[in-house]
């Protein structure tokens, strides 16, 4: 029992190590994975390193550049921007998070239901994710938020709404080939049940490159609900998000270039970061999902 | 071809029909009134009771769909409250900037982004690829309105180089492109990582394929080569990529026009974001989404055109 | 057409090729010697592997980007051509040294028209556009492409496989070479194809005076068609001579074993083909003595330790195999 667990152990601390390495070779990959990691940590320990109240107001400091007592500068209420920066990574990253993974296992289901369905309902299913894709995204969304109202969860249905389709073609487009896939066949010749088949054969393959597909829209979701907010219809203030931070300062931008700045470039280092690790990963674990060599 | 071109056209209406519809449905599946939403906030019961009569809301949704449907094929997309216009003469008045921004930025995104991709192909792994690889990445990234608040920031604020606001004077076509230099750079710059790249994956792609070591072998000068032999096969993708390209230059725009107030559908529509005036936004939403469709149309019959073993096959 | 100064329009000399691979440096091409004489219809023969495509392909510099020329000349009308410049390469290329290669279906660019291709590698000549479509009309009806005035406007795919192959021997034989390279350019085809595009070259290399160099691995074919045959193993020349000496009087047990496995020869009905026991060596990490001997029916102990050199058997036939020493070696 203890030898097969210590093997067990020694292949997956050996593949570890193997993965470690195929990064070092990689440095934009090993930079975006620090830049990760830097926002990830710093949005799980939010509200340890922040050090002060986002939504503190301190007109009597407004607008001022960074100092020793904020790193980034006030905003046009006092609030400190290096603190509501903070807390504007946590929120996006939990945006991007929940509505991914609703995303996904929506896309899932319906992905499913159109591969393995009659073929009416494929049909229909193509249709609808091919119109949605059709909108373009932002236009889309105002019109979404103009019928629900501004908040944090509309950002989440706006996000859920665009991508289903792109994770739901996916599934379809898998679970059709595997459909026809001879092993299939010769499991339900001999009576397997549709949910077994789906659980051990289909979900294994599919998850792989889903998961790597989803990875990489984590920037895509952070850009939108930034996108939202700085229009003033996404996250609501006082709520920090980098997205407001930058619509503060376009309008101060003649007062001062801080805001700009500093709401900027966690957006920039975020996007990289994921851009890049999650190119590093494609290429490392299917580069047939890669579009150029 | 003409199969082609006839399934093409059919699938693009059937997805205006259904983007329409969708669009239409929207209004009746927010929970709340239906002419609420449609008229704003500012409405009376009075005006939503003459609405809900007019538009024959207590008809079965399907036919509410279909009279729709029908009207905006006749071109009317129904009439905007505040300004008592009908909604797509409102749309079509603004549309043309903001055409002319996407052009602007498609056309310096081509312009930079093929010959990099192309030079990336033939010198591989010189400085100047890896350069253009690091780059191209980044640039698709970094969202476009980021680029232009940065932008906006450092050429129009800080140095003072370019105009901050507006589109310039009429008549005046100097100065109109001075206004133009900013927010096409904004949308254009993802458009030249993602055009490099692409064209450098599918030139190293034709490059590696046997018709070109044959004409090698025949001794063909490199540039003939590559202008004539690769470059035709290679630019294909990229025509298919650009009619998608349209679509994300559309959202782009949104942020350019209001970061550098420019008219434009961008800022009419978020100008009814905030009045909540859903017609208009869905007019701009359906226009938008036409024209979308017709670029990609447009883009795969291209495309079909261009190679003729497409031609014949379908 | 040939320059007829020197004796032969091609003269490889210990030519060796090696490719860079993660293991090593795989050593495809060993200390090749053959020869191509003027208007001779020379035959490359070996199984799959053996090094026959990349000899073609280091003629003209079309190897892969890991391939290294390692030693020896190729002499092409007396000239050593890989001492050339890359430019100086190129104007050979196409004008006195002309290619087939192995793939019809995929050897002719898919978006440009037959008229466009032919007339584009015409480029040297300072004839009319005109004058070259009227060339390229002669000579595809010379390769038997009916009605070729017309279907020069074609694109690739609207031609069959067997006469793509023609179209590619009629763009090869227009700039009238002085040597053509031929690529296996019958093995995509079926039998009585190859019997008529064989049939067609033998009359095309008469009418220009030309060499060929025809790379192939069907014995059969090569019995009809060459003048002289050289046999290739696992990258080097095991023996060479004309092409009754090869197949009446093969001296190498690897052509020996060759020839009696070919099932057009086999006159016996049976169940079971001959094939040569064991595998190629390993070719970065390759044996010290003879390269055949783990499969070689024949073998002693000398031809473990030390590898044979080329011994003439008779003014026209060499082999490497010890057993032919007596003839002295070269």
């Amino acid at each position: 029992m203890d030898m097969t667990n210590n093997f067990t152990a020694r292949v997956k601390r050996s593949k570890f190590l193997s993965l470690l390495s195929r990064f070092a070779r990689d440095p934009l990959g090993l930079f975006g994975l620090i830049l990760v990691v830097l926002m990830v940590s710093s949005a799980v320990l939010a509200n340890w390193i922040i050090p002060y109240d986002p939504i503190a107001l301190d007109i009597l400091h407004r607008l001022e550049p960074p100092s020793m007592a904020h790193i980034m500068g006030t905003d046009q209420l006092g609030r400190d921007v290096f603190s509501r920066v903070i807390m504007g990574g946590r929120i996006a990253l939990k945006v991007a998070l929940v509505s991914i993974s609703l995303a996904l296992s929506c896309g899932l289901v319906l992905g499913l239901i159109a591969g393995y369905g009659p073929p009416w309902v494929d049909r229909l299913m193509i249709i609808l994710f091919d119109t949605i894709r059709s909108f373009p995204t932002i236009i889309f969304a105002l019109a979404i938020v103009t019928l629900v109202g501004p908040s944090m969860n509309t950002v989440i249905l706006v996000v859920i709404i665009t991508t289903i389709p792109v994770y739901g073609r996916i599934v379809r487009a898998q679970t059709q080939s595997m459909k026809n896939n001879e092993f299939i066949l010769a499991e339900r010749a001999m009576g397997a049940g549709m949910p077994r088949i789906l659980f051990v054969h289909l979900l294994p393959n599919i998850i792989g490159p889903l998961l790597i597909i989803a990875s990489m829209d984590i920037p895509a979701v952070v850009t939108i609900e930034a996108g939202l907010s700085f229009l003033g219809v996404g996250i609501r203030p006082p709520t920090p998000s980098w997205g407001s931070i930058l619509n503060d300062g376009y309008s101060f931008i003649r007062n001062t270039p801080w805001l700009i700045i500093s709401g900027g470039i966690p957006l920039i280092l975020t996007t990289l970061g994921f851009t890049f690790l999650g190119e590093s990963l494609r290429d490392i674990f299917d580069p047939k999902l890669r579009k150029d060599i | 071809m003409w199969i082609y071109l006839a399934k093409r056209t059919a699938l693009a209406v059937v997805i205006i029909i259904t983007a329409i519809s969708l669009l239409y449905s929207m209004i009746l599946m927010v929970p709340g009134d239906p002419t609420a939403v449609i008229l704003g906030p500012r409405s009376t019961p009075e005006m939503r009771e003459a609405l809900r009569a007019d538009m024959g809301l207590d008809r079965p949704a399907i036919i509410q769909v279909a009279g729709f449907i029908l009207n905006v094929f006749q071109g009317d997309m129904g009439i905007d409250v505040f300004t008592n216009r009908p909604v797509s003469q409102i749309v079509f008045e603004q549309l043309p900037y903001t055409i002319i921004l996407i052009i602007a930025g498609i056309s310096w995104a081509l312009v930079l982004g093929i010959p990099l991709g192309c030079y990336s192909a033939i010198y591989r792994n010189s400085f100047i690829d890896k350069l253009t690889g690091v780059f191209s990445v980044g640039t698709i990234a970094i969202p476009a309105f980021v680029i232009a608040l940065y932008g906006l920031l450092i050429f129009a604020v800080q140095l003072r180089w370019l105009p901050a606001i507006g589109a310039g004077e009429q008549g005046d076509l100097w100065d109109q492109i001075k206004h133009l230099i900013l927010p096409a750079f904004a949308i254009g710059l993802g458009w030249v990582g993602y055009l490099a790249r692409l064209v450098r994956a599918s030139m190293l792609e034709v490059l590696g394929e046997n018709h070109i070591r044959t004409v090698r072998a025949f001794g063909l000068p490199e540039k003939i080569i590559i202008f004539r032999y690769a470059l035709k096969l290679a630019i294909l993708p990229t025509i298919a990529l650009l009619g998608v390209g349209v679509g994300y230059l559309l959202s782009s725009s949104v942020f350019a026009e209001i970061v550098f107030a420019r008219p434009g559908i961008g800022k009419l529509i978020y100008e009814s974001v905030l009045t909540r005036n859903y017609p208009i936004i869905m007019g701009s939403v359906l226009i938008t989404t036409i024209i979308f469709v017709l670029c990609t149309m447009l883009a795969d019959i291209v495309n079909a055109f261009l190679d003729p073993r497409m031609r014949e096959n379908l | 057409m040939t320059n007829s100064i020197h004796a032969s329009v091609l003269d490889i000399r210990n030519l060796s090729v090696e490719f860079a691979t993660n293991r090593g440096r795989l050593k495809a091409l060993r200390d090749v010697t053959l020869t191509v004489p003027n208007e001779k219809i020379v035959g490359l023969v070996g199984e799959s592997g053996c090094g026959k495509s990349t000899v073609i392909f280091s003629i003209l510099n079309l190897m892969a980007e890991n391939a290294v020329i390692t030693g020896g000349e190729i002499n092409f009308e007396g000239r050593d051509i890989l001492k050339l410049s890359s430019s100086q390469l190129r104007d050979l290329r196409g004008d006195r040294i002309s290619m087939v290669f192995q793939d019809p279906m995929t050897s002719l660019n898919p978006v440009l028209s037959i008229d466009t291709q032919m007339i584009d590698i015409q480029f040297r000549s300072s004839i009319s556009k005109a004058e070259k479509r009227q060339r390229a009309v002669d000579m595809l009806t010379h390769v038997g492409i009916p009605d070729a005035a017309h279907r020069l406007k074609s694109y690739p795919h609207h031609f069959s496989g067997g006469m793509r192959q023609r179209i590619s021997i009629a763009m090869a034989l227009l700039a009238k070479p002085a040597l053509l390279l031929a690529d296996e350019p019958t093995t995509a085809l079926d039998a009585t194809l190859e019997a008529q595009i064989v049939h067609r070259l033998r009359q095309l290399q008469k009418d220009l005076s030309c060499s060929i160099l025809f790379v192939s691995h069907h014995l059969g074919l090569i019995a009809e068609f060459c003048d002289q045959v050289v046999v290739m193993y696992a990258g080097e020349v095991v023996e060479a001579g004309d092409v009754r000496d090869i197949f009446h009087r093969a001296g190498h047990p690897y052509t020996q074993a060759l020839l009696e496995c070919d099932p057009a020869r086999i006159e016996e009905k049976t169940r079971n083909l001959p094939t040569i026991p064991g595998d190629i060596p390993d070719l970065v990490d390759f044996p010290s003595g003879c390269i055949f001997e783990n499969r070689c029916s024949k073998r002693f102990e000398k031809c473990r330790i030390s590898p044979p050199l080329r011994y003439r058997i008779s003014p026209t036939h060499t082999a490497s195999c010890f057993l032919l020493a007596e003839g002295g070696a070269i």
